[in-house]
């Protein structure tokens, strides 16, 4: 089965990373690359902050760009990995394992559609 | 009793013993929660219908498991839609001629697996009960939406949509590996003595039902003590049922009559402990066995008590073990010394609080203090029992 690891994060995980000192954030980024290098993970990649999404919607055949969003939610995707793994304990240890569940974050496991 | 009624029961009683095992071996032979339900059901009913008619077979649970298998096996051959949803590639063919010549021993027993997959971390804790219930206790979803007081269609929505995210998910069906094992079986544990305790309020059927899942595991893991110790603390309790309450009114274990309690039942929980102990069991549901098996003893070891309550303490780091054995220590040093513990907790939101606090008081001779702290255990307490029990302590206060 294919799953995606949506990596959440906040206020908290930016302030906790900013305190980090230089060798803890290198630490931290060990982290991540190690779960890259997780037998079973297919891809993943970190998303440029939310201040610089755009969002596209069609209406009546109109495309409407906005600036955003910028909704009040306090969490934001920060981030996700892809798995292929046999079952959903494997996509739960290696949530577990991701910096960012730890630090205030969440993860948010979820299964792929099969094509 | 007449002929058809004797038979109606036993029928029942194999329904009761062989449900959960026959739907495991489905499940696990198909991979489909529902069609393994359905095929189940269909046996069950062939069942009630043929061992009425030809007679009762040698193995009752081989037979239901057979027929269960080919039944599903004629419905994926007739429906090849359902073939494809299924894991089911070849299955070796079996008639129902041949029944009778399958015993135990060649089927195997997949109720651990059915269980961990019902109490996985990744279902909410109510689809957990839920589905433990419906799979392995072979409650029907009317039983149990009555059974935790919710509208049967809000229950049957609840097991649908926990079916769906089991397949969708990918929540496997399997005894989960070491490295999970210790968190996944005190998810098992905590639903199961959920359900018992949302029957030892009143109500005894969940708590028969938990005590009959307690015995399977304490059969299938036979050497987790915290399995031994679960079952023996709910017989320890529930042997004390019928001496909880006279006449509606909730009776303290000191003023129970004892010859209400179940004196088998007793002996069949502290044989548990004694095998939950053998095995070095020290883990909360061991403890709290240990000290239910205390409770049963005349006169009570209230330094004992204490004493496993203090272990208790430093295991959960829980208030209301804490306030517990304040009590035992009351019990065993006098009423000063259990007030001194009950005053550094902070549970001013637990009614057993200002009770056990209210009714140190009044062997302190407080009278004035007790009936204060008696007053804010009624405004907490939740059933009519209780604050009748307490307006009663109240009105003996001089």
């Amino acid at each position: 089965m294919q799953y995606v690891l949506l990596i959440y994060s906040n206020k908290d995980v930016s302030d906790g990373w900013d305190h980090l000192s230089q060798d803890e954030q290198k630490a931290v980024l060990g982290e991540y690359g190690t779960i890259f290098q997780t037998p079973g993970v297919t891809g993943g990649a970190q998303l440029e902050p939310v201040t610089t999404a755009t969002t596209v919607r069609v209406q009546d055949g109109r495309t409407l760009t906005t600036d955003g969003p910028f909704a009040e939610t306090k969490e934001v995707l920060g981030g996700y990995f892809l798995l292929e793994a046999d079952n959903i304990d494997k996509a739960l240890e290696i949530a577990a394992r991701i910096p960012a569940a730890r630090m205030g974050g969440a993860i948010e496991v979820r299964p792929l559609v099969a094509m | 009793m007449t002929r058809q009624a004797a038979l109606s029961r036993r029928l029942e009683q194999v329904f009761r013993d062989e449900w959960g095992r026959v739907l495991a071996t489905l499940i696990g032979f198909l991979g489909d929660f529902d069609i393994a339900e359905e095929a189940t059901q269909d046996a069950f009913a062939l069942a009630a219908e043929r061992w009425q008619r030809d007679g009762w077979p040698v193995n009752p649970g081989a037979w239901l498991t057979t027929t269960a298998r080919n039944r599903a096996i004629d419905r994926i051959r007739r429906d090849r839609t359902l073939a494809a949803k299924t894991k089911l590639l070849q299955v070796p063919e079996t008639t129902e001629g041949d029944v009778d010549d399958v015993n135990d021993l060649t089927i195997p027993d997949e109720r651990l697996e059915l269980i961990f997959t019902c109490c996985h971390p990744a279902l909410a804790l109510d689809a957990q009960v839920a589905l433990t219930l419906r799979t392995l206790g072979g409650l029907t979803t009317d039983e149990i939406a009555r059974a935790f007081l919710v509208p049967e269609a809000t229950m049957a929505q609840r097991l649908v949509r926990a079916k769906r995210k089991i397949k969708a998910a990918g929540i496997p069906f399997r005894v989960p590996p070491e490295h999970l094992l210790p968190d996944r079986l005190a998810a098992v544990l905590a639903v199961v003595y959920l359900i018992f305790n949302e029957g030892f309020g009143g109500r005894g059927e969940p708590a028969a039902e938990a005590i009959r899942l307690g015995r399977s595991l304490a059969a299938l893991l036979p050497d987790e003590s915290e399995v031994q110790g679960l079952l023996a603390l709910m017989l320890l309790h529930d042997a004390r049922r019928a001496a909880r309450l006279a006449d509606g009114e909730l009776v303290l274990l000191a003023n129970q009559d004892r010859s209400l309690w179940d004196a088998a039942q007793i002996e069949e929980g502290k044989a548990a402990l004694d095998r939950a102990l053998a095995l070095r069991g020290r883990g909360p549901y061991v403890l709290q066995a240990a000290i239910a098996a205390e409770h049963a003893g005349e006169p009570r070891d209230w330094e004992r008590i204490a004493a496993l309550y203090a272990e208790l303490t430093l295991l959960t780091g829980s208030p209301v073990v804490e306030l517990n054995r304040a009590v035992a220590v009351a019990e065993a040093r006098g009423p000063q010394a259990g007030l001194e513990l009950v005053d550094r907790l902070e549970l001013d939101d637990y009614r057993y609080l200002h009770a056990t606090r209210a009714d140190l008081l009044r062997r302190l001779g407080r009278t004035v203090e007790a009936r204060a702290s008696y007053a804010r255990a009624l405004e907490l307490a939740p059933s009519d029992a209780e604050r009748r029990f307490l307006e009663r302590r109240l009105a003996q206060l001089t």
